[in-house]
């Protein structure tokens, strides 16, 4: 993952980074299926290595495939990433044990929801669509604003092409 | 990538399972992982990829516009509306005790249904992201 990501960060060619981008996906679905996280597996796997991959490509049709030299020197930004990270590093030192069963995050709500007491085998679909319900409706009006919007950006300017068409005819 | 003789044959052999995986997805949700965002996004994989092999205007017939925008805000729509007949029946909003007699089983109706609208949505919206994009580079490319 370390390797496709300089790769990335390296590479001017735009359409070998939206493959990279792939195959760092898929390899970020097998650490989450190491982890026990399956639907996000799942999830990782056919939104960030399947759609989005065709998505950006359709994308790159409508642009060059190379990138532009950048105009100035990237040290401050690297700075700051860098800075960024060693700072959440410095925060994570500060976390629980990994899988830890006194961490404060299974002591709240987790207990109850572990008792399946609605008798849904797969915990994280009984969290998602019943415990948090609320949550799941506004995602989906969340993915649902995100479609109308690519619909009321990408459509207006068709309409007035068109009618630039009849005039001419 | 229409003339690919491999590709066409692969597409037609593993398109059908694809969808039948999104679907024991949604439907196997309840017992093993997954649920309706990713049953949303694997159908639309599906999808996708035909409209990839066979060309856009094959899959457009298949799942037309008008259809896939009545999916974008049918969805929002199956979930809000079963949030509402949680209501009706005297409970609080997306209550899914009151659904059936049984209150177990209410819960899992409610699941079901409300799992449904979110694929229902997902599945619209990408595909529809998708024949944005796709059928703007084609009206580029005549120009």
């Amino acid at each position: 993952m370390v390797l496709a990501v300089l790769v990335i960060a390296r590479t001017r060619n735009l359409f070998s980074v939206i493959v990279l981008t792939g195959v760092y996906s898929f390899l970020m679905a097998t650490v989450l299926v190491a982890l026990d996280a399956v639907d996000v597996a799942m999830t990782e796997a056919a939104v960030g290595a399947g759609v989005s991959t065709v998505l950006l490509l359709g994308a790159l049709h409508l642009c060059k495939a190379e990138e532009a030299k950048p105009a100035h020197r990237p040290w401050i930004p690297l700075a700051l990433s860098m800075a960024t990270a060693l700072l959440l590093i410095y925060g994570s030192l500060g976390l629980p044990e990994f899988s830890d069963p006194d961490a404060p995050i299974h002591q709240h709500v987790t207990p109850r929801y572990l008792k399946n007491e609605i008798e849904v085998p797969n915990v994280v679909t009984a969290v998602l669509a019943s415990f948090r319900s609320y949550d799941t409706l506004g995602e989906t009006t969340v993915v649902f604003t995100a479609g109308a919007g690519i619909i009321a950006l990408l459509r207006r300017r068709k309409t007035p092409k068109n009618e630039r068409d009849k005039h001419a005819e | 990538m229409q003339s690919d003789l491999v590709l066409r044959v692969i597409g037609k052999i593993l398109i059908p399972f694809i969808l039948l995986f999104a679907v024991y997805v949604q439907f196997h949700g309840d017992f093993g992982p997954g649920g309706g965002f990713q049953a949303g996004v694997i159908f639309a994989t599906g999808i996708i990829f035909y409209a990839l092999i066979f060309g856009l205007h094959k899959a457009r017939t298949v799942i037309p516009d008008n259809v896939v925008e009545a999916m974008l805000a049918g969805g929002v729509l199956l979930y809000a509306g079963f949030g509402i007949a949680g209501f009706l029946l005297g409970g609080n909003y997306l209550d899914y005790f009151v659904l059936s007699k049984d209150p177990i089983h209410g819960q899992h109706r409610g699941i079901f249904w409300v799992e449904l609208g979110v694929a229902i949505t997902v599945c619209g919206v990408m595909l529809k992201i998708y024949y944005m994009f796709a059928s703007r580079g084609n009206s580029e490319e005549q120009h």
